[in-house]
C-alpha cells in the first residue's frame, strides 16, 4: 500500500502532523498490545505559503468543558445553522459569519523584544561576538525593543537610553535577587499607589523606567554599537589556578525579572553568550579551582557533582518562571570546554529557547547560526512565534497521555486528559514560549475505548490542535488543525492498522521516549526498555516461526524500525559514553524539537558517495561503505563530514585535481562540498563542517557512525576488499538483528 | 562699683545680715560660720546692689552674690571696678546683659548642680534687659567673691558663678546670706546704691584707664554708650519685679546719668593702688593668700604676692578678686616665650619640662623625641602608685606620632636594618632605642624596658668605647636619637606582602541638597586641579596614589575611569544592603593616565544629576563600597565623604532623626553623643582591618546626627569637617581650603601604634581616633600629621628613681608611596620620690588636653554633670595635694598654687565651659558631638587655643610691627571700644570692631566710611592697599596657617546681634550658658581645696 505512505506524506505536507498508527486500533487493550504508542509528531508552525489567515474570530463549541474550534470534521445543519461539536457533541448555533477557519488573525499591540546577554573569555572571541550582535542589530526591526545585560563576576544591566556617560545597574554576581527586588532595584517598581485609586491603570503605559534598558533599535542604535563596541572583558583579575567567575545564575535571574517586570506575556527572547560555567552564585555548575574539572557523566553516576543538583534547580525555577511569563531564552554556549549545558538546558527546553554549542564564536558555527536566527520567511517575517499555547482536543475514545518537546504544561486538565503520563502529561495544554516552523512536538495519546464497545466500521477518531501564538509581526494567531483518522478492530483488521504503521514517525516517537526517559532516568534501563519494546513490536508484527530466527520476516511498513533502533541505541541520545554531560544535553535538546525528518538524520545518519562509478548515491551507513576510492559525505545533523577514500586521499595530495586534464577528479572533489554547503545553508544550528580523510584524525566522526560491520575481531573473516575495519567491541547491525530474531522467536520471552 | 566699695554700704548690709547667718547656716553651712563675719559686708554693699540683680532667680540665692561685690572692693578696688564695671561699663553697656546672663546660669550648674533648671529661666529675664553694664560686672565681681563660700549656695539656685568667689572668702560667704535676705525686705536701699554704681560707670571707665586697660577711647562716646544700658536697665525693671531686688536697681538706673556718674568717681582712685601690686606669682608658684587686709586691696598684694583669699574670719573687709591679680594665661605664655623662645630645646636630658606649645622654639633630638611628638603630662613621675594616687596628677603622654616638623628640623632619619628586620628586645619586643645598654664588650645589650639580656647579632655587633658606649652610636640614629625610622620587612605586612601604594577615593553625595547648594560642581571643578597634589613621597616626581570616584544618593554610581576609555562608564548598584564593588580594573586609576577620562566625569557629573529630585541618602553603604574597593584592589586608603543629609533611606546604618534638646542635662543625655546603631562601629571595625581611613565631610541642613556618622571616621583615624548650612558664596573658601589640606596631608595608613613601657608603668587608656581590637595596640586605619594619641599610664609597680621611667611609641605604618615603615620615639623621664618634684615638673596644657579627652569621653557614659564633677573633683584634689605637701604653710584661706599648675583652674574652668560639657542654647546636639569628636585627636597647642582662645588686638601695636600683636585676656573687660580685636581659636576666628573705632580706621579696613556701614557678619575683608589693611590680612591669614583647619572670619561688630556669638568665646567671663567666670571659677576652686583640706 504505496498509498499509505503517500498519505502520510500529504498529510505531514498538509498539517503538519505523522502519527505513529494511521489507522487507530479500536479499544484500549488492543492498543497496548500495539507497542508502539499512538502518537504523532506536531509541527505547529509548519510553513504553509498557501494558507492566508482568516480574519475572523474562530467559532468554538459553546460547551465550557470542550471549546473545539468549529472544522470541517463537523457535521454542519445549514438549515438550522447549527453545527455539532465532532468532539463532544454539542449542538452549536452559527456565529453570523462562517468560514472555513484554520487560521484567525488578531490584532496585537505589542512586539517582539530581544533581550540579549553576553560575556565571554577570551579577546578575540569577544571581539567575534561583539560583531555578531552588532550584525544582529541591523537584522532586527526597527521598532524591536533591546537591552543588554552582560555578566562576570558582577552582572550589569545596561542602561541604553543615557547621553554621554554609559550607564550600568550592577549586580553582585553570588546573590539571588526576587523579581521585586530587581525591579526595586533598577528603579522599574512605580511609586505604590494609593489604595483607594486602585483603579485599573491602563496596562499599555507600561512603566516608562523599563524604557530605559528596553529599547527601540533604531533609537539606539549608535549607543548600543558603541556600548559593545567597549565592552572589555571582565576587569576583575583572575587568579592562576581559578576560573574567571561568570554569575551566569543571577544573570538570567536578572534577565527574567526585568522581562517579567516590564513585559509579562509579551513575546520576548532572553539570548545567553556564555564562554564558560557559571562558577559562582546561584546556578553554578563548577567552582573556580580549576584544579577540580567540571562534572562528567562519570561524577554524576557517582554522585559527585556536588553543584549539578543545586544549580539545576535554580535554572528550572528561571525556566519555568520565564516559560510563565511567555519569555524564551536561548544559550548560545562557545567554549572549549562545558558551560553547564547540563544545567542550563531546561532554560532552552521548557522555554521554546535555541541552544547553540561551538568552541568559540569566533567560528563560522556560531556566526551563521546566530544570524540564521534572523532570517525571514517569504513575507519578510521573522521565523519565529512567540508565547504560544497548544491546545489539544480529542474526540471520546482518545485521551492524552503528554508531549515531548521544547514547552511546559499548563496543567489544564479535562475530561480528554489520560491518567497515565507520557512525557509533559497531565494536561491538556501546554505552552510554547518561543517556536519556529520547524519546532515539533511530540503528542502522545491513549485509545480509552474498551474492548466490549466497539466502534462502528467507518469511524472515525478526531482531533484538534489548537495553537495561540504571537506571530512575530506581532500578531496573535490562531492555527487550528483538525485530523481524523479511522478505527480500525485489531483481531479483523490487524493488517489494515500494520499497513498504516508509520516507522519514521514511530521511531522518532519512540525515542523522544527513550530520550525523555533517559533525561531522568539511568542510561542502561532506557536501552533496555528501548530494546524490549522493539523485541514486543518484532513478535507483534513479526512473521516467523517459533523458534527458528531464520524464519523471522517483517513487513515493509516495520522493515527499517529494527535498523532505527540499532542507531538509536548507539546514538548519543542515549549514550553517554564519549560524551560530556553537556553534549548530551546539547544533542537531546535539538532532537526533542526537530521535526521528523531532521530527527531520523540525527537517529541515522545519512551517508552519501561519490565516485568516478556513477552519480552520488546513499549507501549503507557501514564500514563497508568506506571504501579508497570514494568520497564519503555523513550528515548526522550536528556535524557534516566529509571524507577522502585513502584513494581519492593520494590523488589529492598528488595533486591531480589542478591538472586540467583531471578536471573531472576536481568536479569529483567538489561535489560532495557543494552538497555539504547547500545542507549547511539550510540547517539549524549549523553543523559542525568536518572535512577530513582517511587515517585523518577527524575521521572519528565518521568511524564512529558507521555501522561496524567490520571490526578487528571479525575483519578477517569478511572480505578484505570493501571497507574499512572499524576498531570498535560494538556489536554491529548484523549482530543486532540476529540476536533481535532469535529473541522475537523465542518463546521464553 | 568703687563707690560701693569705698563707701561700704555697710549699713544697708548690715540688715541683710541678720537673714545670712541663717542663710549661711542652712546653705553653707560650716563655711559660713567661720566666715560669718559680717564684716565684709561692709565692703559689700556696693557689690550687693549689683549682686541682687543676679538673684532674681531664686531670691535666697541671690544673696550669696552680694557677697562678692564686697571682694571686688577689696583686693584691686580700681581693677576691678574699672573693668568689671567700668571697662564694661563703657565700652560694653550692651554686651553687660550678656553677663548677667552669663552668670546666672553659670552659677546653676556649678555651684548648686541641683538646682540648674531653675536657674536657667531666671537668666532669661535677666537678659531681655540688660542692665546697667557696670551693675552688673560689679555685681559678678562681688557675687564671686562671696560666692566662694557660697557654693554651697547651690541651693540658692545662684550656682556656682555667685558662691563661686573663693572669697576671699569666707567672709563673703555671709554677705550671701545677706542678699537672701535682700531681695525680700531691703531691697531698696541696695538698689539705690546699685543704681549709683551704674551710672557711674563712665567715670570709671577712667579708672579703668588708669589700672592699665585698654585705653577707654574718648570720654565722649562711652556717654552715649551709657546711655544706652541704661534703656535695657528700665526694661529691666520689669522683669525685676519678680526679684526685688533688681526691680530696685533699674530705676536708679533710669536716672540722669550725670548724677550717677558722680558718685562712683569718689571710689575711684583707691581702687587704682591695689592693682598697681598685681599679683605676683611665687616662687613655687602658689599665690599667697592675701592678708587680713582684704578690704584694701593695695595692700595684699603688694605684701604677699601670693594671691588668695583670706581666711574668712579675721579680715573683715571682703575682697573682690582681681582678675589681674589672679594668674593670667597671657603673661604665662609671654613669659615662657621670653624666656625660653630663645634657646633651642635639647632633648638630651631626661625628664626636661620643654617650653608651652604656644613658645615657638626649635628642639634637638639628643636621644628623647621631640615634644612635638610627645608630651607629658608631668616629666617626673612618682615613684609609687601611691604617690601618684595621692597628687591625683593624670600621667598621660600626647604622642603625635607623625607630627610635621618645621623646615629647620630634620624629619626623622630612616634606618634599615636589612632582611632580618629591626633589632627588638627578644622579650618585650622593644626596639633599639639609645637607653638600651650594651654589655659584654658589646656583644649583647640589655632591655631599657623589661631587662632580658639579648645577643647583639654579628652583623649588628660593634665594639663599646670605655664609657661603655657602643663606638658607632652617634653613627645610628637608632642609638642616638629620640625618634627615627626603620624600614619594615615583609614580617611586619599584612598577608606578608609588600603593600601596594595606597588610594584615594572620593565619594560624593549627589542627592538634591547636594546639588542644590552647589556643592557638587564645586567639587568637581575643585577635584579636578586637586588631583595634581596628592601626597607624595619624598621628592617623588608623581604620587603613587591612585583615586577613584563614586556618586551616591539612594543608590551608589561607581565609574570606570580606565585610561583606555573614550567615556567614564557609569555603574549602578542598588543592593546597598549587601554592598559590593561592581568593578576592579578601571575604578582606581592613576591620575595623570587617565586624566582626560577623569576631567571628562568631573565635568558631566553635576549635569548628570542637575536634575535630580532625590533627597533620601545612604550612608553605611557607601563606606561599604570603599572599603570593599579598597579590599579588591589590595590597599589601604582613605576615603573622602561628602554628605549632605541624615541617612533615612532603607540600607544598613538607616537613621532616624532622635535630636531631643529636652535631653540635656538629664541622665540619657550621654545618647546624644552615642552612636545610634552599632552597624557604624562593626563597619569601622571593618574599615580598620583593611586600612581605610575615612575623611566625612559633611554640609547639614539639618541634625545629621554627628555622633553616629562620625563613628567610622574616628574609629579609622579620619577626620570630620562640618558645614552648616552651606552656601557657595560663604564657604567655598572655607570648604575648599580644608578640603586641600585634608587632600594633601601626609597621611601614614594601615598603621599600628604600641606604647612600651620600662618596668612600672604601664599604657593603660587611649584617647583619640583610632580603634583597638586589644588593650595595647593602637590600630589605626589612618594617621596623619595632625592627629594624636592621649595615652595614660598608671604603675603596676615600683619605679626607679634613678633609671626614670621610659616610653618607646612605636608606630608601624604604610607610607603614601606603599613603603612599609616602623617609626620610634623614645622618651625618658624622671621618678620623684618627692610630690614637690611631681608638680615642678607638670605641663598644665598637656594635663587639660588629657583632662578634656578624659572628660569629652566620659560624656559617652555619664551624665555631663557626673563628668563636669569629676573634673572639679580632680583638680581640687590635684591642688590640695599640693597645698598640703609641698606649698609652704600658709592660713587657710590663702589659695596656694604651684607655679607650673597656675592656670590649671582658668583651663580647667574653659573645658567645663565648653559646648560638649555645659551647652547653650544656640549649641545644636550636631555640634556638641563634632566638638567633642574634634577635641579627641586634637594636640596640646589646638586643645591650649581651643579652649583658651586668642584675643589679639589689632591697633594696640604699631602698625609697621610684623610681629604677631600681644594677646589679651579673654574676657569682656579687656576690649576697647576704640579697637579691634581678632578672636581665634583654632575654629573660629572673629574679628570684633568695637563701636567707637576711629573711622579712619574703618575705612582703611571696610572700605566704608563709618562704623554703621560695616556689613555685619562679613567673612572677608576688602582687599584694600593701605597698610592697616594689609597688615590685618596678614595677619589673618598668618593665624589661619598655624591651624589645621581653615577658619573662616566673622566680622562682628559691637553690640550686634552676633555679638553674642563673639561673646561665648571670651572664656574669663561669665557665660550665657551657665559657665562660671573665671574668678568665680577660683573661688569655687578654692574652696574645694579648702574643703578637702579641712
Amino acid at each position: 500500500m504505496a498509498t499509505y505512505l503517500e498519505f502520510i506524506q500529504q498529510n505531514e505536507e498538509r498539517d503538519g502532523v505523522r502519527f505513529s498508527w494511521n489507522v487507530w486500533p479500536s479499544s484500549r487493550l488492543e492498543a497496548t498490545r500495539m507497542v508502539v504508542p499512538l502518537a504523532c509528531l506536531l509541527t505547529p508552525l509548519k510553513e504553509r505559503p498557501d494558507l492566508p489567515p482568516v480574519q475572523y474570530e474562530p467559532v468554538l463549541c459553546s460547551r465550557p468543558t470542550c471549546k473545539a474550534v468549529l472544522n470541517p470534521l463537523c457535521q454542519v445543519d445549514y438549515r438550522a445553522k447549527l453545527w455539532a461539536c465532532n468532539f463532544c457533541f454539542q449542538r452549536n448555533q452559527f456565529p453570523p459569519a462562517y468560514g472555513g477557519i484554520s487560521e484567525v488573525n488578531q490584532p496585537a499591540e505589542l512586539m517582539p523584544q530581544f533581550s540579549t546577554i553576553e560575556y565571554m573569555i577570551q579577546e578575540d572571541d569577544l571581539q567575534a561576538l561583539k560583531e555578531s550582535l552588532q550584525m544582529s542589530l541591523s537584522l532586527l526591526p526597527p521598532d524591536a525593543l533591546v537591552g543588554l545585560i552582560t555578566f562576570g563576576r558582577m552582572v550589569q544591566v545596561h542602561e541604553l537610553s543615557c547621553e554621554g556617560i554609559s550607564k550600568s545597574y550592577v549586580f553582585r554576581g553570588t546573590k539571588d535577587l526576587t523579581a521585586k527586588q530587581i525591579q526595586d532595584m533598577l528603579g522599574l517598581t512605580k511609586p505604590a499607589m494609593p489604595m483607594q485609586q486602585a483603579r485599573p491603570v491602563q496596562p499599555q503605559e507600561h512603566p516608562f523606567a523599563s524604557t530605559r534598558f528596553l529599547q527601540p533599535v533604531h533609537k539606539i542604535d549608535m549607543n548600543l554599537t558603541d556600548l559593545l563596541g567597549e565592552l572589555q572583558r571582565d576587569p576583575w583579575p583572575v587568579t592562576q589556578g581559578k576560573r574567571p567567575l561568570r554569575s551566569t545564575g543571577v544573570a538570567l535571574s536578572i534577565a527574567v525579572g526585568l522581562l517579567e517586570g516590564t513585559f509579562p506575556n509579551t513575546g520576548a527572547r532572553i539570548m545567553l553568550f556564555t564562554g564558560g560555567p557559571p562558577t559562582q552564585g546561584p546556578g553554578m555548575v563548577v567552582g573556580d579551582e580549576l584544579k577540580i574539572p567540571i562534572r562528567s557523566w562519570h561524577d554524576i553516576e557517582k554522585d559527585n557533582a556536588r553543584f549539578m543538583k543545586k544549580a539545576t534547580k535554580h535554572y528550572e525555577m528561571l525556566a519555568n518562571r520565564t516559560a510563565a511569563n511567555g519569555h524564551c531564552i536561548d544559550i548560545y554556549a562557545c567554549a572549549l570546554d562545558q558551560t553547564g549545558l547540563l544545567e542550563m538546558k531546561c532554560c532552552a527546553n521548557l522555554t521554546g529557547g535555541y541552544m547553540v554549542m561551538g568552541d568559540s564564536f569566533n567560528t563560522s558555527l556560531f556566526k551563521q547560526t546566530f544570524q540564521r536566527i534572523f532570517t525571514k520567511d517569504f513575507n519578510g517575517d521573522f521565523r519565529m512565534a512567540f508565547g504560544a499555547t497548544l491546545d489539544v482536543k480529542t474526540s471520546r475514545e482518545l485521551k492524552i497521555a503528554g508531549a515531548i518537546g521544547p514547552c511546559v504544561s499548563l496543567n489544564v486538565k479535562g475530561p480528554c486528559v489520560s491518567e497515565n503520563e507520557l512525557g509533559v502529561g497531565g494536561t491538556s495544554q501546554w505552552k510554547i514560549c518561543g517556536l519556529d516552523p520547524t519546532s515539533t512536538l511530540g503528542i502522545y495519546f491513549e485509545v480509552v475505548n474498551q474492548h466490549n464497545a466497539p466502534i462502528p466500521q467507518g469511524g472515525r477518531g478526531a482531533i484538534q490542535f489548537v495553537t495561540h501564538y504571537q506571530h512575530s509581526s506581532t500578531q496573535r494567531r490562531i492555527r487550528v488543525t483538525t485530523i481524523a483518522r479511522n478505527w480500525a478492530d485489531v483481531q479483523s483488521q490487524l493488517r489494515h492498522i500494520e499497513a498504516a504503521f508509520d516507522q519514521e514517525a514511530a521511531a522518532v516517537l519512540m525515542a523522544r521516549l527513550g530520550v525523555f526517559r533517559a533525561e531522568s532516568e539511568e542510561g542502561p534501563d532506557v536501552l533496555r526498555w528501548l530494546d524490549r519494546q522493539l523485541i514486543r513490536l518484532c513478535q507483534k508484527f513479526g512473521q516467523y516461526n517459533k523458534e527458528d530466527p531464520t524464519s523471522f520476516r517483517l513487513s515493509d511498513s516495520f522493515s527499517l524500525y529494527p535498523q532505527f533502533m540499532f542507531h538509536l541505541r548507539r546514538s548519543p541520545f542515549l549514550q553517554v559514553f564519549n560524551n560530556s554531560p553537556d553534549e548530551s544535553s546539547y544533542y537531546r535538546h535539538h532532537f526533542a524539537r526537530q521535526d521528523l525528518t531532521q530527527s531520523l538524520i540525527m537517529i541515522q545518519p545519512i551517508l552519501y558517495s561519490y565516485s568516478f562509478h556513477g552519480p552520488p548515491e546513499p549507501v549503507l551507513l557501514d564500514s563497508s561503505s568506506i571504501l579508497a576510492d570514494r568520497i564519503l559525505l555523513m550528515d548526522t545533523f550536528f556535524q557534516i563530514v566529509i571524507y577522502l577514500g585513502e584513494t581519492i586521499a593520494q590523488w589529492r595530495k598528488a595533486g591531480y585535481q589542478d591538472m586540467p586534464e583531471y578536471e573531472n577528479f576536481k568536479h569529483l572533489l567538489q561535489a560532495p562540498l557543494d552538497d555539504a554547503q547547500e545542507i549547511l545553508q539550510a540547517r539549524f544550528p549549523m553543523p559542525r563542517y568536518i572535512n577530513t580523510e582517511h587515517g585523518g584524525s577527524q575521521a572519528r566522526f565518521l568511524l564512529s557512525k558507521v555501522n561496524p560491520s567490520q571490526t578487528h575481531n571479525n575483519l578477517y573473516a569478511w572480505g578484505q576488499e570493501t571497507g574499512a575495519p572499524i576498531l570498535t567491541d560494538d556489536v554491529s547491525l548484523q549482530v543486532f538483528m540476529d540476536h533481535l530474531k532469535k529473541l522475537a522467536v523465542s518463546s521464553a520471552c | 562699683m568703687n563707690v560701693n566699695q569705698s563707701v561700704p554700704p555697710v549699713p544697708s548690709f548690715g540688715q541683710p545680715q541678720p537673714v545670712y547667718p541663717g542663710y549661711h547656716q542652712s546653705s553653707y553651712g560650716g563655711q559660713s560660720g567661720s566666715t560669718a563675719p559680717t564684716i565684709p559686708y561692709g565692703a559689700y554693699n556696693g557689690p550687693v546692689s549689683g549682686y541682687q540683680q543676679t538673684p532674681p532667680q531664686g531670691m535666697s540665692r541671690a544673696p550669696p552674690s552680694s557677697g562678692a561685690p564686697p571682694t571686688s572692693t577689696a583686693q584691686a578696688p580700681c581693677g576691678q571696678a574699672a573693668y568689671g564695671q567700668f571697662g564694661q561699663g563703657d565700652v560694653q553697656n550692651g554686651p553687660s546683659s550678656t553677663v548677667q546672663m552669663q552668670r546666672l546660669p553659670g552659677s546653676q550648674p556649678f555651684g548648686s548642680p541641683l538646682a540648674p533648671v531653675g536657674n536657667q529661666p531666671a537668666v532669661l529675664q535677666p537678659y531681655g534687659p540688660p542692665p546697667t553694664s557696670a551693675q552688673v560686672t560689679a555685681q559678678l565681681s562681688g557675687m564671686q567673691i562671696s560666692g566662694a563660700v557660697a557654693p554651697a549656695p547651690p541651693s540658692s539656685g545662684l550656682g556656682y558663678g555667685p558662691p563661686t568667689s573663693l572669697a576671699s572668702a569666707s567672709g563673703s560667704f555671709p554677705n550671701s546670706g545677706l542678699y537672701g535676705s535682700y531681695p525680700q525686705g531691703q531691697a531698696p536701699p541696695l538698689s539705690q546704691a546699685q543704681g549709683h554704681p551704674g551710672i557711674q560707670t563712665p567715670q570709671r571707665s577712667a579708672p579703668s584707664q588708669a589700672s592699665g586697660f585698654t585705653p577707654p577711647a574718648s570720654g565722649g562716646p562711652r556717654l552715649p554708650s551709657m546711655t544706652g544700658p541704661l534703656l535695657p536697665g528700665q526694661s529691666f525693671g520689669g522683669p525685676s519685679v519678680s526679684q526685688p531686688n533688681h526691680v530696685s536697681s533699674p530705676p536708679p538706673q533710669a536716672l540722669p546719668p550725670g548724677t550717677q556718674m558722680t558718685g562712683p568717681l569718689g571710689p575711684l582712685p583707691p581702687m587704682h593702688s591695689p592693682q598697681q601690686p598685681g599679683y605676683q606669682p611665687q616662687q613655687n608658684g602658689s599665690f599667697g593668700p592675701t592678708r587680713g587686709p582684704q578690704p584694701n586691696y593695695g595692700s595684699p598684694y603688694p605684701a604677699a604676692p601670693t594671691f588668695g583669699s583670706q581666711s574668712g574670719p579675721q579680715p573683715l573687709p571682703p575682697k573682690r578678686l582681681d582678675p589681674d591679680a589672679i594668674p593670667s594665661p597671657i603673661q604665662v605664655i609671654e613669659d615662657d616665650r621670653n624666656n625660653r623662645g630663645t634657646e633651642p630645646f635639647v632633648t638630651g636630658v631626661r625628664g626636661q619640662v620643654p617650653p608651652l606649645v604656644t613658645t615657638n622654639f626649635l628642639v634637638k633630638d639628643q636621644g628623647n623625641a621631640s615634644p612635638r611628638y610627645i608630651r607629658c603630662t608631668s616629666y617626673n613621675i612618682p615613684c609609687t602608685s601611691d604617690m601618684a594616687k595621692q597628687a591625683q596628677v593624670p600621667l598621660a603622654a600626647v604622642i603625635k606620632p607623625l607630627a610635621r616638623l618645621p623646615p629647620e628640623e630634620a624629619s626623622p632619619y630612616v634606618v634599615d636594618h636589612g632582611e632580618s628586620g629591626p633589632l627588638r628586645c627578644n622579650r618585650c619586643k622593644a626596639y633599639m632605642c639609645p637607653f638600651m645598654q650594651f654589655i659584654e664588650g658589646g656583644r649583647r645589650f640589655q632591655c631599657c624596658f623589661c631587662s632580658c639580656i639579648n645577643d647583639v647579632p654579628p652583623q649588628y655587633f660593634q665594639h663599646l668605647d670605655h664609657t661603655g658606649k657602643r663606638v658607632d652610636a652617634y653613627d645610628r640614629p637608632e642609638l642616638s636619637l629620640g625618634s627615627y625610622e626603620f624600614l619594615a620587612t615583609v614580617d611586619y605586612c599584612k598577608n606578608s606582602k609588600f603593600p601596594s601604594p595606597p588610594a584615594f577615593i572620593f565619594m560624593i553625595d549627589v542627592s538634591y541638597n547636594a546639588i542644590r547648594t552647589g556643592l557638587v560642581r564645586l567639587l568637581c571643578e575643585e577635584l579636578k586641579s586637586l588631583l595634581d597634589f596628592l601626597p607624595r613621597e619624598g621628592g617623588a616626581e608623581e604620587s603613587a596614589i591612585r583615586v577613584g570616584f563614586v556618586t551616591y544618593n539612594k543608590v551608589l554610581h561607581f565609574y570606570n575611569v580606565k585610561s583606555s576609555l573614550a567615556q567614564p562608564q557609569m555603574m549602578v548598584v542598588s543592593d546597598v544592603a549587601d554592598m559590593f564593588v561592581p568593578l576592579l580594573d578601571g575604578f582606581l586609576v592613576n591620575v595623570n593616565e587617565s586624566r582626560a577620562v577623569i576631567t571628562s566625569l568631573l565635568d558631566q557629573i553635576p549635569e548628570m544629576f542637575a536634575d535630580t529630585r532625590e533627597t533620601e541618602t545612604v550612608f553605611v553603604p557607601v563606606i561599604q563600597a570603599g572599603m570593599e574597593a579598597l579590599k579588591a584592589a589590595e590597599c589601604a586608603g582613605k576615603l573622602f565623604l561628602f554628605h549632605t543629609s541624615l541617612p533615612i533611606a532603607e540600607a544598613p546604618g538607616k537613621l532616624k532623626n532622635r535630636d531631643d534638646r529636652k535631653l540635656i542635662n538629664t541622665d540619657k543625655e550621654k545618647t546624644l553623643f552615642q552612636p545610634q546603631t552599632g552597624a557604624y562601629q562593626t563597619l569601622a571595625k571593618e574599615c580598620v582591618a583593611q586600612g581605610c581611613c575615612v575623611d566625612l565631610f559633611l554640609f547639614p541642613n539639618q541634625y545629621v546626627d554627628v555622633a553616629t556618622l562620625s563613628v567610622v571616621p574616628q574609629l579609622t583615624g579620619g577626620s570630620v569637617y562640618k558645614y552648616a548650612c552651606f552656601q557657595v558664596e560663604n564657604d567655598q573658601e572655607r570648604f575648599l581650603s580644608d578640603l586641600r589640606r585634608d587632600v594633601q596631608k601626609v597621611v601614614g595608613f594601615d598603621a599600628v601604634m604600641r606604647v612600651r613601657t620600662s618596668t612600672g608603668i604601664r599604657a593603660v587608656d587611649f584617647f583619640g581616633a583610632f580603634y583597638m581590637s586589644n588593650t595595647t595596640d593602637v590600630e589605626l586605619a589612618g594617621l596623619d600629621g595632625d592627629k594624636t594619641v592621649t595615652v595614660e599610664f598608671k604603675h603596676d609597680d615600683r619605679l626607679n628613681e634613678e633609671s626614670g621611667a621610659l616610653l618607646q611609641c612605636a608606630l608601624l605604618y604604610t607610607s603614601c608611596a606603599g613603603q612599609r615603615r616602623l617609626r620610634i620615639h623614645n622618651l625618658a623621664l624622671n621618678c620623684c620620690t618627692q610630690l614637690a618634684d611631681l608638680y615642678r615638673n607638670c605641663e598644665t596644657d598637656t594635663l587639660i588636653n588629657y583632662m578634656a579627652k578624659f572628660a569629652y569621653r566620659g560624656v559617652l557614659n555619664s551624665p555631663v554633670k557626673a563628668v563636669r564633677d569629676t573634673l572639679i573633683t580632680q583638680c581640687a584634689q590635684i591642688l590640695a595635694c599640693y597645698r598640703k605637701n609641698c606649698a609652704s604653710p600658709s592660713s587657710a584661706g590663702q589659695l596656694i598654687l604651684p607655679e607650673c599648675m597656675k592656670l590649671l583652674p582658668v583651663y580647667l574652668n574653659c573645658v567645663l565651659k565648653s559646648d560638649v560639657l555645659q551647652p547653650g542654647a544656640e549649641i545644636t546636639t550636631d555640634d556638641r558631638a563634632y566638638v567633642r569628636q574634634l577635641v579627641t585627636s586634637m594636640d596640646v597647642a589646638e586643645t591650649n587655643v581651643f579652649f583658651y582662645p586668642r584675643l589679639l588686638p589689632l591697633t594696640k601695636s604699631p602698625i609697621e610691627s610684623t610681629t604677631e600683636p600681644p594677646a589679651v585676656r579673654a574676657s569682656e573687660e579687656r576690649l576697647s571700644n576704640g579697637d579691634m580685636y581678632l578672636l581665634e581659636n583654632g575654629l573660629n576666628l572673629f574679628l570684633w570692631v568695637g563701636a567707637s573705632v576711629q573711622q579712619g580706621v574703618v575705612q582703611s579696613l571696610f572700605s566704608v566710611s563709618s562704623f554703621s556701614q560695616i556689613t555685619s557678619g562679613l567673612s572677608v575683608l576688602p582687599v584694600l592697599d593701605n597698610p592697616l589693611s594689609k597688615k590685618v590680612r596678614g595677619l589673618i591669614d598668618s593665624l589661619r596657617a598655624q591651624r589645621s583647619r581653615y577658619m573662616k572670619l566673622i566680622v562682628v561688630k559691637q553690640e550686634d546681634k552676633l555679638e553674642m556669638l563673639f561673646k561665648h568665646f571670651l572664656v574669663e567671663d561669665k557665660s550665657l550658658s551657665g559657665g562660671a567666670s573665671y574668678v568665680d571659677f577660683l573661688c569655687h576652686m578654692h574652696k574645694e581645696i579648702r574643703q578637702l583640706l579641712s
